[in-house]
């Protein structure tokens, strides 16, 4: 049976787009055939994160109207020939999106996928609302951060009453907490909040944490999911957050400050 | 970080502060969010009614709506104005 997930935040510049592109990437390279699909419509940005800008003939909002089939639409990564990129439309148009020809293409997705991700756009206006509303499960990507944490809350109350299971009474949508651009050092410091301050206002399931790092520019610079980077320290987070979705134990990283006194001391970085 | 700053460490962040103003915040919108949205048109209808036999201010009445796991409450209070409590 397929899985929907939604990547949503609220707040924007969390790193919504970079946490689709790698957990997407991550759960196709785990085997599983995937699909990612871009909600901002008219300031798609997917494509670039995947690196498959110049090869966007057809997108999202084509296939709502019929003028593309799902197929023609779909990009094949060119890393992974089990994953999928759908790319939203640059129109202007913010209505492009209907609940029903987004319900009309996710059933056809289902047919032929095992997940898929759908990266949502910040705000709460209809792109963000059709994103969430098909969804089995949520990502919440929150910063430590006062206005990201509050936002987080505000998504977690939509998610709970205008999603599709909300309204028909079934199951609620599962929740997890990705806390990313964490800083150990800061936090140590008591001057960033910290993972269990986060998760006593949230209340949510952890599902990992992503260190602040330079390799999520580094990947967005060459359009290559940083899932991809393993020897990075946002890489190897993202692939433990995977791993943790599909129910393997694996124990968190890069929570705690790691750097040593004596290194402090000399001021190493 | 240096050596210096080790002497700096025993000063509070304000990492507490921030988790402070937003448990305080979050607790607060929650329950404003949870409110159904209909409360504001019942409060004026109600008044509207009650003054139909009853001189009362707008401030006078109160209608507030709790939500635990069991049940949903909805609590009105009115206060009557003290010379009118006699028949008319």
């Amino acid at each position: 049976m397929a899985r929907i997930i939604v990547v949503t935040s609220g707040k924007g510049g969390v790193g919504k787009t970079t946490t689709s592109a790698a957990i997407a990437m991550g759960l196709a390279k785990k085997g599983h055939k995937t699909a990612v699909i871009d909600f901002d419509v008219g300031l798609r940005n997917l494509d670039l994160i995947m690196g498959c800008e110049r090869r966007v003939v057809y997108d999202f909002v084509n296939v709502i109207n019929g003028e593309a089939t799902l197929n023609q639409a779909l990009i094949r990564d060119k890393n992974c020939n089990l994953l999928y990129i759908l790319p939203a439309s640059q129109t202007r148009d913010k209505d492009a999106l209907s609940q029903e020809g987004v319900g009309r293409v996710l059933d056809e997705l289902k047919k032929d996928f095992k997940y898929i991700v759908c990266d949502s756009p910040a705000g709460i206006e209809k792109g963000a609302h059709l994103a969430m509303y098909f969804a089995d499960d949520a990502f919440v990507v929150t910063n430590p951060e006062v206005s990201s944490v509050r936002d987080s809350d505000r998504m977690l109350g939509i998610l709970s009453s205008k999603s599709r299971r909300a309204e028909q009474n079934e199951e609620p949508i599962n929740e997890f907490l990705l806390l990313t651009r964490y800083s150990p050092e800061r936090v140590k410091l008591g001057e960033m909040l910290s993972v269990e301050d986060v998760q006593d206002i949230l209340s949510l399931h952890l599902l990992g944490v992503i260190p602040e790092s330079k390799s999520v520019l580094n990947a967005s610079n060459s359009g290559t999911p940083v899932i991809l980077d393993e020897k990075s320290d946002a890489g190897q987070a993202y692939a433990d957050i995977v791993a943790r979705y599909l129910g393997e134990e694996r124990p968190h990283r890069f929570i705690d400050d790691k750097k040593g006194f004596f290194r402090n001391l000399f001021g190493g970085k | 970080m240096s050596l210096l700053d080790y002497f700096k460490i025993s000063k509070v962040g304000t990492a507490s502060l921030a988790k402070e103003r937003l448990q305080i915040l979050v607790a607060h919108e929650r329950t404003s969010l949870n409110q159904p949205t209909y409360l504001p048109q019942l409060q004026k209808e109600l008044l509207e009614v009650i003054r139909k036999y009853v001189n009362v201010s707008q401030d006078a009445i109160s209608v507030s709506f709790e939500q635990d796991e069991h049940q949903e409450t909805l609590e009105l209070n009115i206060v009557l104005p003290e010379l009118q409590t006699k028949n008319t």
